[in-house]
């Protein structure tokens, strides 16, 4: 009795992954003629990216490297898009979480790291989260659509980022346009040595675990659904739609901050113009081809950040411009907008295969009722 | 030579998946002759007569317009042969004219040009005909329920229709407005022209029909004259059993006001939608709210649940001032309801059955463990529920609410509300939708809880309904209580209150309640 609905529930998971995987690989298909096209080798050009990103040890920790501000911004795009909030402002959040690091690892100077890297990592997700908490409150305010004022925000942080690392923030040689490097107990620790491969993947992981909790086991979670799923309803039930629309703002502002930290503390050690080649973009589709599920998104991130490894690999073996992986990037995000709209036939096809023993009867009544909406 | 039958079908079958939705009806509408369509809810009528329109095709079988098989594949084609359809919900465009709506979509008799005063003049002529007494130049959302509906049958006889097929015409209207509507499908009657009338109200099917089809589970299960039959006959061929008439035992006594809206006024864009409403519902009453919809029902609801804005008055709940405390206070107070639309505002449709049962009740314990959810008491206590309120789902407790039929919809609403021990329950429309059993399962509810000393507040346009469960009716129109009467008021007076003709206000409170 107990094995049987456990059996089902990993079934429903697989049949979750058919569309994904077939929006991926139909992106390759379509990415092979592409790269034909473009009068290239297709299988020499996709040996090349898979061997890039997988084909040795320390391509594999570069692609983990890549991978970590996706599982990040990833993540807090998925939460916002629980709450059927748009938010395409990750990339301004994931600035904001980097800016605030940038200053208070070269500010704060004495403590151990223990204490140090917890505390830059709480205030990213401040400056990130009061970021995303803006637009969360003005959408729930006044009704400003996040979609718009997240974008119009993005263009603000860079603006902001690019003022300060030539003003307040610049490198104490007033020479190079970045901010000066953190001190070395802010640094993440390399988990492989002779690798980049650093602490801040671990920490994505366990953020990936955390979202998922607070999602689907907690009261904040279950509220925050309940307003993206069924906003008049949870109304009625005297749920505070604005409310959860805020916090749901300011966690996915919070995960994308800590992104653009942990990048910094992890990677680059100092703050620069373009310092995201669009991280928090890209997350839309990360978090949409994981469907929103916190867990899945560890798998996305794992893709995108692949496909950005792959891509130097492939330049450099095939001599096929790097510029094909972001075309093989579009194409992905493509497919599965374009698969979605066959996920709810497709989910009717196993709806029918696995008739629901509540009558004939009352199976008409939705079909009818279903036949007249069309 | 004029054939046999206007429009028939042979042996129409139609499949959705596993389901057979229509099987082989066969249906025959004589020229001149008003066929009633009768059934419940799913038992394959709105199937049926999308395959009339050509907007469904199907299986199997054939169609029939006047001796001649023909296919049809667009509603266009029906149209093109003479097979007009009045929807349940107008296609109308509310800001255009009447003339405008009818001509709509036309492609032989306007060509490119419209002329307007040909129009004008022509559609005129139309309505003058047929008694319509419809302005072509006034736009059609300024027009009340019972003229648009003319402007959708007006549509389809401009297009030359023979075959009118209505579907539940009279759920929309008023008494009098049902009455002006069995006029006009007299005088198309006696012009030639054939109607199906689609509805599940016995007494209208019996009052206009020559002879009626009755469909159950997909299948037909009988035609018969009207003249040779009766409302219980019909309604044991339609429901396969005999109808349990709706038993209201009157248990407990009244236990004073629970609920007491006090001079309630609510603005919304500028309009007043409720006008100063004062109404008490005692403990141990039902309370019907009757009216056309759209007059200040909703409005009055949302205000008591506190998300419509108040500009003046108080709702008293229990003794505490709950005016636009919203609804999380107002549910703490004690407030339960069962919302019109039950998939948009009753449930959250991706959500499981469990989720939707502590929707509201997740907030405390015994649901809620500091931050988290006590998925084993969610789980528990759905089980309960779903024992208890007889909610069938074939996947159980975790089954999303989508994967349900109408009524078990309703009752994991119902179980939700009743199960947290309300003072007073708010409930409209309760039945919309939903076959007999059902209904009949919703009205036994609601009447036990009463019983249990419940104050109820019932808002529906469904007079039977209304007159069948409530102790007293108020009757609203535009946003006015312009009756407060005993359920054993007439039908004729009913509907002057609904349409502001005249005020009665006799009951107000409830028998042998105000000795107290």
């Amino acid at each position: 009795m107990k094995a049987r609905p456990h059996l089902d529930s990993v079934l429903a998971a697989a049949r979750q992954l058919i569309i994904p995987s077939l929006a991926v690989l139909s992106a390759f298909v379509a990415g092979a003629v592409v790269v034909a096209a473009a009068g290239f080798n297709p299988v020499q050009t996709f040996a090349a990216l898979l061997d890039g990103a997988f084909g040795s040890g320390i391509n594999f920790t570069e692609t983990l490297v890549k991978s970590t501000p996706y599982l990040f911004t990833g993540l807090g795009v998925a939460i916002a898009f629980r709450s059927r909030s748009f938010n395409i402002g990750a990339e301004g959040q994931f600035y904001m979480g980097a800016l605030a690091v940038s200053w208070l690892g070269v500010a704060i100077t004495g403590l151990p790291s223990f204490i140090l890297i917890p505390l830059l990592l709480a205030a990213a997700f401040v400056a990130g989260g009061a970021y995303g908490a803006i637009p969360g409150y003005l959408k729930a305010k006044v009704g400003a659509s996040e979609i718009v004022t997240t974008v119009m925000m993005n263009s603000i942080a860079v603006q902001i980022v690019s003022w300060i690392i030539k003003g307040p923030l610049q490198e104490p040689r007033h020479f190079y346009p970045e901010t000066a490097e953190i001190v070395n107990a802010a640094k993440l620790p390399v988990l492989v040595p002779g690798t980049r491969l650093h602490l801040g993947l671990v920490i994505g992981l366990a953020m990936a675990v955390a979202a998922y909790i607070l999602i689907f086991k907690t009261v904040l979670g279950f509220q925050i659904r309940a307003v993206g799923s069924g906003a008049l309803a949870a109304e009625y039930a005297g749920i505070n739609v604005r409310r959860n629309v805020v916090l749901a703002m300011a966690i996915s502002g919070g995960l994308a901050g800590m992104g653009g930290a942990v990048e910094l503390l992890g990677v680059t050690w100092k703050l620069y113009s373009n310092f995201s080649p669009g991280y928090g973009y890209s997350a839309i589709a990360v978090a949409l081809l994981a469907k929103r599920n916190p867990l899945a998104v560890i798998l996305t991130s794992l893709l995108f950040g692949a496909l950005a490894t792959g891509a130097n690999n492939m330049q450099r073996a095939a001599e096929v411009p790097a510029m094909l992986a972001s075309v093989m990037q579009a194409l992905v995000i493509f497919f599965v907008l374009g698969y979605a709209v066959y996920e709810d036939r497709f989910a009717r096809y196993w709806a029918e295969r696995k008739p629901r023993d509540r009558g004939p009867h009352a199976a008409a009544a939705g079909k009818e009722a279903a036949g007249s909406n069309a | 030579m004029v054939p046999l039958y206007a429009l028939e079908t042979r042996g129409i079958t139609k499949r959705f998946g596993a389901l057979i939705a229509n099987d082989q009806i066969d249906l025959t509408v004589k020229p001149g002759e008003v066929l009633s369509l009768l059934g419940e809810n799913g038992a394959g009528k709105t199937t049926l007569m999308n395959i009339l329109y050509g907007l469904l095709r199907p299986d199997e079988g054939q169609i029939l317009v006047g001796g001649r098989p023909v296919e049809f594949r667009s509603p266009r084609q029906a149209i093109d042969l003479g097979v007009g359809m009045v929807h349940q919900h107008f296609m109308l465009i509310p800001a255009f004219s009447v003339a405008e709506n009818v001509v709509l979509g036309m492609r032989k008799k306007t060509g490119a040009v419209i002329s307007r005063t040909r129009l004008r003049s022509s559609i005129r002529e139309f309505s003058h005909r047929y008694n319509f007494d419809l302005d072509p130049d006034a736009r059609v959302g300024d027009l009340p329920v019972g003229l648009q509906q003319r402007v959708e049958i007006l549509k389809s006889l401009y297009r030359g229709a023979q075959i009118l097929i209505l579907d539940e015409p009279t759920a929309v209207l008023t008494p009098q407005e049902t009455g002006d509507l069995f006029r006009v499908i007299r005088h198309l009657q006696g012009e030639g022209k054939s109607v199906i009338f689609i509805s599940h109200k016995l007494n209208e099917v019996m009052e206009i029909s020559q002879r009626v089809t009755v469909l159950r589970l997909g299948k037909v299960q009988g035609t018969v004259e009207t003249s040779a039959t009766s409302p219980a006959e019909l309604a044991k061929m339609m429901i396969g059993r005999d109808l349990a008439a709706p038993s209201s035992p009157r248990t407990g006594g009244y236990t004073g006001p629970t609920l007491s809206l006090q001079g309630l006024t609510v603005r919304r864009e500028g309009k007043e939608a409720c006008s100063g409403i004062s109404l008490d519902v005692w403990g141990g009453e039902v309370l019907g709210i009757a009216g056309v919809d759209g007059n200040g029902q909703n409005e009055l609801v949302e205000a008591i649940l506190g998300t419509a804005p108040v500009a003046s008055g108080r709702v008293i709940l229990d003794g505490r001032d709950i005016t636009g405390k919203g609804p999380a206070r107002a549910i703490d107070a004690g407030l339960a309801l069962v919302p019109e639309d039950r998939q948009t505002r009753g449930l959250i449709m991706d959500f499981s059955i469990a989720e939707n049962l502590i929707l509201e009740s997740h907030r405390a314990a015994p649901f809620r463990r500091g931050f988290f959810i006590d998925e084993a008491q969610v789980n528990r206590f759905a089980a309960g529920m779903i024992q208890t309120f007889d909610i069938r789902s074939g996947g159980g407790a975790s089954a999303p609410a989508s994967s349900l039929s109408g009524g078990n919809q309703q009752k994991v609403v119902l179980a939700r509300e009743i199960s947290r021990e309300p003072k007073v329950l708010v409930v409209m429309k309760p039945t919309r939708g939903l076959d007999v059993g059902a209904t009949e399962y919703v009205h036994r509810r609601l009447l036990e809880e009463r019983a249990k000393g419940k104050a109820i507040l019932l808002v529906s346009s469904e007079l039977e309904e209304i007159k069948g469960l409530s102790d007293r009716i108020a009757v609203m129109h535009r946003g006015a209580v312009t009756g407060l009467v005993w359920p054993d008021v007439s039908e004729e007076d009913l509907g002057q209150l609904m349409t502001g003709a005249k005020t009665m206000l006799s009951a107000l409170g409830p028998r042998g309640g105000g000795e107290q």
